[in-house]
């Protein structure tokens, strides 16, 4: 019994700290965006975040895109010939990547590569007292440091999905039509006539917009709440990649289904 | 408030984790003198920084800085303020990405619209007053601990504050560092007419520049007074503490689980 009241203890426990978790990380997203620096100063500090958080990410993510398009082009055939509809093998790749895997998985990857590197360097920002001694100069961190890192993860990922998605079609293309021979003429047309901008390009661009919000907001509140020593900052970096992961597929169904559930 | 106290702390009480760091502490900090805060390892001597910095909320009592009460501050009031305070962190905290020049003119470049070649002239004064003028193109990995607290110490006046709060600045520093920090915390203090509050443990180091010393223990203020007078104060406690007494008030033996609740049982 006794043991039983102290389990449910720890259980209560467990709640409430994820239930102040989730208000300290409200607390930093509304205190870091109602006070973003001058114009000058962001723009400056924007650019540099644009380029480790985006540029950086270009090369695994040109290179996953490429893969996958590549066996997604192989498989589709592989199932298509059967009914001796290789033709639609355009209208099937550019649908799943521009739809499904473009914005998931650019999401992955930007929160293996990016958001992790940016709990860890935020983590370690707080473990050497740089983010207090900022603070002790009058600069609130939140302004400084926050607010550019989460404005360059809004606007990075749903570009990075871009080529994702445009790289994964054209890998698609090089396995569907100049390796496998499907004709070209086909592959084009139909993707051009079953693709709608507004239905499968903008939904997957709303859902990168999405997932870029939920990966940054994550990988900083990870870094700025992390406890300042070794294990803290592992811990908040192995926290960030598991609970974006999770959120982004989480919120991939339910966007999901708001879009095309009525179908 | 008196016009020569620039800092004041009343009835200061503050807990972490149902652990009483200061209980209804008092303290002032003259205009223009250096006031150390000594005490053992662990008393919350870097957490009262933090508290007089504003980092930290007391859970009771309040902090006054230049007619300032911290408790009924906004946060803008409170990040403006603190432009006039210079803090030398215990670990430098110099920006890692930024070189040593960059780290000095960091704080000029966010509060000042100075043209760049007058921040250049002003981190080079400031740099020089250290000696360290030469490393500016150095990064902070490159820098040996005493370098790097001597950068930040360039970096804590780039601003010249009116306040600056040292913590631990002697701290795992060889001799000749030690002597170089000691004269340089007298030389700004002199020459800028600067508060300083040093908190330190490296008795000798602090007796020979602080004009006043507050000695904390177990939460409270055991003792306060000039260097001489605290040297020759007939306390137990003090006299441990300040002629550095392995056995004595303060007890060789961390208090294990069973006596810490018999204490707690005592003190209730």
């Amino acid at each position: 019994m006794n043991n039983f009241l102290m389990q449910l203890n720890q259980f209560r426990n467990n709640i409430t700290e994820s239930l102040a978790a989730i208000g300290r990380a409200a607390l930093l997203l509304i205190q870091s965006l109602w006070f973003i620096p001058d114009s000058k100063k962001i723009i400056s500090l924007l650019i540099k975040q644009i380029y480790q958080e985006g540029v950086l990410s270009l090369l695994i993510i040109v290179l996953s895109g490429l893969f996958i398009g590549m066996v997604i082009g192989l498989e589709g055939y592989n199932v298509l010939s059967g009914f001796g509809s290789e033709s639609a093998l355009g209208q099937m790749i550019a649908l799943s990547i521009l739809r499904e895997l473009g914005p998931v998985v650019a999401a992955l990857l930007f929160a293996g590569r990016a958001g992790s590197a940016l709990t860890a360097e935020i983590g370690h920002m707080k473990t050497t007292e740089q983010l207090a001694s900022m603070e002790m100069m009058g600069v609130d961190p939140l302004r400084r440091i926050i607010a550019p890192r989460l404005l360059a993860g809004f606007i990075s990922l749903p570009i990075l999905t871009m080529i994702f998605s445009v790289v994964g079609i054209w890998g698609g293309y090089l396995v569907g039509v100049r390796w496998l021979g499907v004709y070209e003429g086909s592959f084009w047309s139909n993707m051009q006539a079953s693709v709608e901008f507004g239905e499968d390009v903008f939904n997957g661009i709303i859902k990168s917009l999405v997932f870029g919000f939920i990966v940054t907001w994550i990988a900083v509140f990870q870094g700025y709440d992390s406890k300042p020593t070794s294990l803290g900052i592992s811990n908040a970096t192995t926290k960030t990649v598991v609970f974006s992961s999770l959120a982004i597929l989480a919120m991939d169904f339910i966007l999901t289904a708001l879009m095309f559930g009525d179908h | 408030m008196f016009k020569d106290h620039f800092v004041e702390i009343r009835h200061l009480s503050f807990k972490r984790e149902d652990k009483l760091i200061f209980n209804d502490v008092d303290l002032t900090i003259n205009r223009g003198k250096i006031t150390a805060i000594m005490g053992p390892s662990g008393t919350g001597k870097t957490t009262l920084l933090k508290l007089i910095g504003g980092q930290l909320k007391p859970d009771q009592g309040e902090i006054t800085i230049d007619g300032n009460n911290l408790s009924n501050i906004s946060r803008t009031q409170l990040f403006k303020l603190r432009e006039r305070i210079g803090m030398l962190f215990q670990s430098g905290a110099l920006f890692s990405d930024l070189t040593v020049f960059e780290n000095v003119a960091f704080p000029m470049r966010e509060h000042t619209q100075l043209p760049n070649d007058i921040i250049n002239d002003l981190v080079s004064m400031k740099l020089q007053a250290v000696g360290l003028r030469g490393a500016k193109d150095l990064m902070p990995s490159e820098l040996s601990g005493g370098m790097a607290r001597r950068v930040a110490l360039a970096r804590a006046i780039a601003l010249d504050p009116d306040m600056i709060m040292y913590d631990e600045p002697f701290t795992g520093q060889d001799p000749i560092t030690k002597g170089v920090l000691v004269k340089l915390i007298k030389l700004l203090n002199d020459s800028l007419n600067i508060t300083s509050i040093l908190v330190s443990h490296d008795v000798q180091e602090t007796c020979s520049i602080a004009d006043f010393i507050y000695l904390i223990a177990n939460g409270k203020v055991i003792g306060s007074g000039t260097p001489s007078e605290l040297m020759n104060n007939p306390s137990l406690q003090i006299r441990q503490f300040m002629q550095g007494l392995p056995d004595g008030p303060v007890p060789f033996h961390y208090p294990t689980q069973q006596s810490y609740h018999e204490a707690m049982l005592h003190h209730e």
